[in-house]
C-alpha cells in the first residue's frame, strides 16, 4: 500500500476489471500539443487512463481542460499538420499513435466510434438520415448491398427507439426533434458494433427528461453489446449515473482518477471539491449552497510550473511554503488505496473535505460527522 | 413546394413586365427621336421637320407611352403590323418590332444572335466552374500550406488584369502570333461544321472562363474552409470515410449551395451579353448586337430587345436559383 512514486513520475493507473485482462483501451502518457502563431498550446499533458469492455469511464472537466482533445486523439481525428501527439494509445493491444491515415480509417467508426454533442450540427444537413447511417455501415462493410445497408439503418433506428423507423429513415436531420436526433447520432455510432464508444457530451444540448432517456439507452446498449464507453461530460450527475470510473481533468492533466463512488464520496483534490460544490442540488438542504469555483483556468500556452489549479485553490495555504506554486504535484495514490489517484500536495485532504467542504455543500451529511464510514452517502452529489 | 413555385413564378412575371415597361418608356421618351435615322435614310439626308413628324406619326411615336407600350406587348403576344415611314411589315408573334436598319423582324435576328451568346456563356461557365471551383476546393483542402498560398495569389494575379486586356492579349498571342487558336469567331451550327463552331468559340470561352475563375476560386475556397470547420465534417471523418469522400461528398455538397446562388446570377448576366468577349473575338452575339444598335443611327427595336432580354435572363436565372436552392437545401423546402 505504501507505494511511493519518484518525483516527476506519475503513478500509472491500476484498473482491474476483475478478469485480469488488459483493458480494451489503454492511454499511456498521452501528450497533445498544437503549434499556433502565439506558441505551443499544451492541450493534453501526460495523460494516462484505461477502459475495459463493459465499463464506462467518465471524463469530467471544464471547457478547455482537454477532455475532447484527448478523446479525439484516440480516433486519430487531429490533423497531423496541426497537432503533435506523443505517448501511447493502445486499442485492443494495438498501438495507434503514429498509424497512417488509412490504417486509422479502418478503425474509425468501426471498432472505435464517437458520438458528438449537438446532433443537429454533427449530422449532415443535406442527406437523409438513412443515407448517413447506410454510409457509415457500408464504409466498413464494402460487400454489403445498398439494400442491406438500408435495412441495417432501419434496424438501428428501431434499436435506439425511434418510432416508425421504416418511414423516418427517409427524413432529414432537421425533421427530427432534439432527442430523436441524438438517438440517430447514437444509432450511427453503434451501427458497426464498436467495442469502444466515445460519447462527447451526448446529452448537453438536450432537456433533462430527454437526457435521462438517452443515458438509459446508452446503458441498455452497453449491456447488450458489452462495449467500453468513454463519457465526456461536465455534468457530475451524468457521471454518478453512468460511470464506473471517473477521470477529472484540469488544464490538460489528470488531477484525480478512480472508481466513481470513491471519487464522488471521498474526493481528495480541491478542484474536484469545487466541481462538487458547483452542482446545484434541489434535493438537499436549502442551506446547501452552490459555490462556483473562482477565477479562470490558466493559459495552455504558458502553463504554470506548479500546480495548474494553484491560483484558484482556496486550500493551498495548508501546504507548506510555496510548494503549490513551484512544483507540479505528481499523480499518486491517495490515502484510500491504489485505485484512487490524485494530483495534489495536500497532506490530509480527507479531513479538510469533511471539515470545510462537506458542511457547505451537504450539511446534512457533515452533521453526522463521521469521516471514515460515509460510504452510504450521496450519489446525487 | 408547389405553391411556393407558383408564387415565385408570378412575382417573376410581374418583375419582367415592370422591367419591360421601364425599358420601353426610357427609350420611347428618350431625347433622340427614333424616327430620325429612318427619316434621314428615307430622304437621303434631306429630312425636314414635317417629314420627320409624318414618319413619327406613321410609326405611332405620337401616341401616349402606355398606348404604344400596349401595342408593343400585343405584338409580342399575337404579332402586329409595323409601319416604318412608307413601308409596312408583317411581324409575327412574338414580335419585338422591325429593325430600322435591316428592315428584318428583330425576332429572327434575336434567334440567331442568341445562340453564340448562349454557347459562350455555357462554355465560359463550364471553364470557371471547373477551374475556379476546383482551385477553391484544392486550396481549402490545403489551407495554410504553400500550395494554398500559390493558388490564392495566382488567382489574385489573374483577377487584377483588366478583362479587355486579357481578351486582347489572348487574341494577340494565341491567335495572331502563335496560331494556337487560328480561327476565332462564331460559325453557325447550321453551316454543318460543328467542329468549326466549337473551335471558333473555344478561345473566347477559355478566356471568359479563366477571367471569371479567380472570383469563383476565392469564393468557393471561403465556403469550403467554412464548411470544413463544421461539425458534420468531423462526424464524416469519425465514420472512417476517405479524405476525398469527406471533402467532396460532405464538404462540397454543403458548400455548393451558396456557390450555385452566385453562379445563377452570373449566368444571367452572361446571357444578357458578353460584350467584350464577343467584340474582340468577332462573335455575333447579343452583346455586340446591342452595342452596334446604340451607335448612330440608333436602331431602337434592337436596343429595346437586347435590354429586355437581358432583364428577362436575370429575372429568370434568379427564379431558377431560388428553385434550385429548394432542391439543394432540404431545409428550405418546408418554407
Amino acid at each position: 500500500m505504501s507505494q511511493t512514486t519518484q518525483t516527476g513520475q506519475d503513478a500509472k493507473p491500476i484498473r482491474d476489471s476483475g478478469t485480469g485482462e488488459t483493458p480494451y483501451l489503454v492511454v499511456d502518457d498521452l501528450t497533445v500539443k498544437f503549434p499556433t502563431a502565439d506558441g505551443l498550446v499544451h492541450a493534453v499533458s501526460n495523460l494516462s487512463y484505461s477502459v475495459s469492455l463493459g465499463q464506462t469511464l467518465g471524463i469530467v472537466g471544464e471547457s478547455g481542460s482537454g477532455k475532447s482533445v484527448s478523446s479525439m486523439a484516440v480516433l486519430g481525428l487531429h490533423d497531423e499538420r496541426s497537432a503533435q501527439i506523443t505517448g501511447s494509445i493502445r486499442v485492443d493491444g494495438k498501438e495507434i499513435v503514429g498509424l497512417n491515415d488509412s490504417q486509422m480509417r479502418d478503425m474509425r467508426g468501426n471498432t472505435v466510434a464517437m458520438i458528438f454533442q449537438d446532433a443537429l450540427a454533427a449530422l449532415h444537413p443535406f442527406y437523409r438520415v438513412g443515407a448517413q447511417l447506410a454510409e457509415a455501415y457500408k464504409i466498413h462493410h464494402p460487400s454489403a448491398s445498398k439494400k442491406e445497408a438500408r435495412k441495417r439503418a432501419v434496424e438501428m433506428l428501431d434499436r435506439v427507439g425511434i418510432p416508425e423507423p421504416q418511414s423516418r429513415v427517409d427524413d432529414f436531420p432537421h425533421q427530427f426533434s432534439g432527442g430523436m436526433r441524438q438517438r440517430v447520432m447514437i444509432a450511427m455510432g453503434l451501427i458497426n458494433d464498436p467495442s469502444l464508444l466515445i460519447a462527447d457530451e451526448p446529452t448537453t444540448a438536450l432537456d433533462v427528461t430527454v437526457q435521462a432517456q438517452i443515458l438509459d439507452l446508452l446503458q441498455d446498449l452497453q449491456r447488450e453489446f458489452n462495449s467500453a464507453i468513454i463519457m465526456i461530460t461536465h455534468d457530475l450527475g451524468v457521471i454518478a449515473e453512468m460511470a464506473d470510473d471517473v477521470l477529472v481533468m484540469y488544464s490538460g492533466r489528470s488531477v484525480e482518477y478512480g472508481p466513481t463512488k470513491e471519487i464522488l464520496v471521498h474526493p481528495e483534490m480541491p478542484y474536484t471539491w469545487g466541481l462538487l460544490s458547483s452542482v446545484p442540488d434541489v434535493s438537499s438542504d436549502t442551506n446547501a449552497r452552490m459555490i462556483p469555483i473562482p477565477g479562470t483556468p490558466p493559459s495552455l500556452l504558458h502553463p504554470p510550473v506548479g500546480c495548474a489549479f494553484e491560483a484558484r485553490c482556496t486550500h493551498s495555504d495548508k501546504v507548506g511554503g510555496d510548494l503549490c506554486a513551484t512544483t507540479l504535484p505528481d499523480l499518486r495514490q491517495g490515502g484510500r488505496g491504489v485505485s484512487h489517484l490524485k494530483r495534489c500536495h495536500l497532506a490530509d485532504p480527507e479531513s479538510i473535505f469533511q471539515a470545510e467542504v462537506l458542511p457547505l455543500i451537504a450539511p446534512e451529511l457533515a452533521d453526522k460527522g463521521d469521516s471514515t464510514n460515509s460510504t452510504n452517502s450521496t450519489e446525487e452529489n | 413546394m408547389f405553391g411556393y413555385v407558383v408564387r415565385r413564378m408570378m412575382s417573376a412575371v410581374l418583375v419582367i413586365l415592370l422591367a419591360s415597361l421601364a425599358v420601353f418608356t426610357i427609350f420611347f421618351l428618350g431625347p433622340a427621336s427614333p424616327a430620325q435615322p429612318v427619316c434621314e435614310a428615307a430622304s437621303r439626308g434631306n429630312c425636314t421637320p414635317e417629314r420627320l413628324e409624318a414618319i413619327e406619326r406613321s410609326m405611332g411615336l405620337d401616341k401616349p407611352v402606355l398606348e404604344a407600350y400596349g401595342e408593343y406587348m400585343k405584338g409580342i403576344a399575337v404579332g402586329r403590323e409595323v409601319v416604318i415611314g412608307a413601308a409596312e411589315y408583317d411581324c409575327d408573334a412574338p414580335c419585338f418590332g422591325i429593325s430600322y436598319g435591316t428592315r428584318v423582324p428583330v425576332t429572327d435576328e434575336l434567334k440567331e444572335r442568341i445562340v453564340p451568346t448562349l454557347l459562350i456563356a455555357i462554355g465560359g461557365s463550364l471553364v470557371f466552374l471547373t477551374v475556379g471551383v476546383g482551385i477553391g476546393i484544392a486550396a481549402a483542402a490545403r489551407r495554410g500550406t504553400v500550395g494554398d498560398r500559390v493558388m490564392v495569389s495566382g488567382s489574385l494575379l489573374v483577377s487584377s488584369v483588366p478583362y479587355y486586356l486579357l481578351c486582347l492579349l489572348a487574341w494577340l498571342y494565341l491567335t495572331l502570333k502563335t496560331n494556337i487558336f487560328p480561327t476565332t469567331g462564331y460559325f453557325p451550327l447550321s453551316d454543318g461544321d460543328p467542329f468549326k463552331t466549337f473551335s471558333g468559340l473555344l478561345l473566347p470561352c477559355l478566356v471568359l472562363g479563366i477571367a471569371s475563375s479567380p472570383v469563383y476560386a476565392r469564393y468557393s475556397r471561403g465556403q469550403m474552409v467554412d464548411t470544413l470547420g463544421d461539425d458534420f465534417i468531423r462526424t464524416a471523418k469519425a465514420k472512417g470515410l476517405r479524405n476525398r469522400t469527406v471533402l467532396l461528398k460532405h464538404g462540397l455538397r454543403a458548400a455548393i449551395v451558396p456557390i450555385v446562388t452566385i453562379f445563377g446570377l452570373d449566368f444571367g448576366t452572361l446571357l444578357a451579353g458578353t460584350i467584350f468577349t464577343e467584340k474582340i473575338f468577332d462573335v455575333d452575339g447579343i452583346g455586340v448586337w446591342g452595342l452596334d444598335a446604340i451607335r448612330p443611327p440608333q436602331d431602337l427595336p434592337i436596343l429595346t430587345v437586347t435590354v429586355l432580354i437581358g432583364a428577362v435572363f436575370i429575372v429568370v436565372s434568379n427564379l431558377i436559383v431560388d428553385l434550385v436552392y429548394g432542391v439543394l437545401d432540404p431545409r428550405v423546402r418546408m418554407g
